[in-house]
């Protein structure tokens, strides 16, 4: 059973890498398109890209991208330049800010709008109302509202996670049994200790999905406000606004490698928080991984 | 088995009388009346099962008698006080597992207590009594959805027992188990009432578990429903599962509630119930047979 469960892990490893490795492969062939296409055995290729009205130098889409050989040295480039590491940092850092804030004022909202019948019928319809507009709606209101340009990006990425985690802890604590508010009182517990030891266990893998959620938008948000708010802080420089500003930097100056530099850096930075939150959600709810 | 070396808290069994009780849900002309005037009482110190076709109101009973809801008119009444609530006096074992998901077995056993602020060294004694007496020793740091339908039963009885209730209300709570899963559970929770000989109200629809189990028998009409008959099952205990086909008395006892049970299953099928008509072509075959 042991020996199975383990050669599955590492196959779907296997798979995994297998799965990059043609993807990048593929992205390479295709971006280099604009060297073989004009090669004579592929005139069939040029024909039919003529055809549907294209000019026959590069595949549509897949061509003008860099390829990742580029990419690579363009990486290189950077790699060892604090102002790229400072832009992880920034980003980083607000994400993180901006996502705790989000967990310590919505989660304790979301608790009070699921036992307080007073309080959902006064908050919830203003929430609900609010609820709707895009966090980058606010980017323009917020840089009027805070007095620094970090203060106005964290306030946009802390709406981005607060929506997510109020309305799955209210989903949470509402969809509990009502057969275990029963059992906890029939064995005369007070409402404090219903409170402690059933709604908030209960609500805790909803808490934990609302996060995951939300810490994904917080990145999207995140990106999007360093870029129209130009990185933040100005004395920062040109390359420490944050991995946001760093595509848009680069954009701006012609890289286009190092745009998807950027790109992929937020990829992997999305993803290792991802994977921290998963962590800690095992941690907290140990009951959930073992169904 | 270990035995306990400190004194165990005494049993104290209650008993409960229900007067004349209607309960109907929804407003005016539309309202539907399921518990009918209603009288019945559950002796002290007695196992009594209650049993009735299903759909019948016996768990809108159990919701009353649990203080959960509020019956329209009469009374219900606990050694001669009003029922007006939930409290650990009268505890409810649910048809499907109520065990807290995110708490070990030994967390969920010792819940009552720690909720009511009595974790003394003689509580944790008797969890341990009780865990072993459940044979769940060895699963005290597994969680709920780690042990088998019939563990999860056998946690909830503990559950329930170790905070010493006047009187344990259990509604179908070995519904949905296999065949030899149930009997088991007939056995470990018909040693664990010999033993203790608190007041216990069972509600089930299974006749072999209403005879095997029952000092008194009460069995219900259709909806809205009442007490048609009591039947005392006199039959001696410790009991053995092999008495459910060998005991006269209790085969006896059996044929007696069955033919009452179908007279209400009819008079529920000539109303177009299509429960009632499965029941009602199941015993025409026993009969015959």
């Amino acid at each position: 059973m042991a020996i199975r469960k383990k050669a599955l892990v590492s196959s779907s490893l296997w798979r995994g890498v297998v799965s990059i490795a043609v993807f990048l492969v593929l992205w390479e062939i295709g971006s280099l398109s604009k060297f073989w296409i004009k090669w004579e055995s592929f005139e069939w290729l040029r024909n039919a890209l003529t055809g549907i009205d294209l000019k026959p130098v590069y595949l549509p889409w897949i061509g003008a991208v860099p390829a990742p050989t580029e990419v690579l040295h363009a990486w290189a480039g950077v790699i060892g330049d604090a102002g790229y590491w400072q832009s992880w940092y920034m980003s980083f850092f607000r994400v993180m800010s901006g996502f705790v804030t989000a967990m310590l004022v919505g989660i304790p909202f979301g608790l009070l709008l699921a036992v307080s019948r007073t309080a959902y019928g006064v908050g919830f319809p203003v929430f609900e109302v609010l609820r709707p507009i895009p966090p980058l709606a606010w980017v323009p209101a917020s840089i009027i509202f805070w007095p620094t340009q970090e203060l106005s990006i964290a306030f946009v990425t802390f709406l981005g996670a607060f929506y997510t985690i109020v309305i799955n802890v209210v989903g949470g604590a509402r969809s509990i049994d009502v057969r275990y508010f029963q059992a906890a009182q029939s064995m005369g517990s007070s409402q404090w200790d219903i409170f402690r030891r059933i709604i908030l266990p209960g609500t805790l893998p909803s808490i934990m999905v609302g996060s995951s959620v939300g810490m994904g938008i917080t990145w999207n948000v995140v990106v999007a406000a360093e870029m129209i708010s130009g990185g933040g802080s100005q004395d920062a420089g040109s390359s420490g606004g944050g991995l946001g500003f760093f595509i848009w930097n680069s954009y701006v100056g012609g890289s286009y490698e190092q745009v998807v530099v950027g790109m992929i850096s937020i990829g992997i930075a999305g993803y290792v928080s991802s994977e921290l939150l998963r962590a800690v959600g095992a941690r907290v709810t140990p009951w959930m991984r073992l169904r | 088995m270990s035995e306990l070396t400190t004194d165990r808290p005494a049993i104290k069994a209650g008993e409960i009388a229900v007067r004349n009780v209607c309960k109907s849900y929804g407003a005016a002309h539309f309202s539907k009346e399921v518990v009918k005037d209603c009288s019945f009482t559950i002796e002290r110190a007695k196992l009594t099962v209650m049993i009735g076709p299903s759909g019948c109101g016996k768990s809108t009973l159990i919701r009353l008698l649990a203080g959960f809801e509020q019956p329209t008119s009469g009374t219900l009444e606990l050694n001669g006080e009003r029922i007006e609530g939930p409290a650990r006096d009268r505890l409810v074992l649910f048809q499907e597992s109520a065990l807290f998901p995110w708490m070990t077995t030994w967390d969920n056993i010792l819940y009552g207590p720690r909720a009511r602020g009595e974790l003394t060294p003689q509580t944790v004694e008797l969890a341990e009594f009780l865990l072993n007496k459940v044979g769940l020793r060895d699963f005290r740091k597994k969680y709920p959805t780690q042990l088998s339908g019939g563990m999860q039963r056998r946690a909830e009885l503990a559950r329930a027992m170790i905070n010493n209730p006047e009187v344990m209300i259990l509604d179908e709570p070995f519904r949905g188990l296999d065949a030899m899963t149930k009997e088991l559970m007939w056995e470990y929770y018909s040693a664990l009432y010999e033993e203790n000989r608190r007041t216990n109200f069972f509600v089930t629809t299974d006749i072999d578990e209403a005879i095997f189990l029952a000092d008194r028998l009460l069995i219900m009409s259709n909806i809205p429903t009442q007490v048609r008959t009591v039947l005392e099952v006199d039959v001696p205990r410790p009991r053995k599962l092999a008495d459910l086909v060998e005991n006269d008395r209790s085969n006896e006892i059996k044929m007696q509630a069955l033919s009452i049970l179908h007279e209400e299953a009819m008079k529920s099928f000539s109303r177009g119930s299509k429960a009632a008509a499965d029941f009602v072509d199941a015993y025409s075959k026993r009969v015959k047979g």
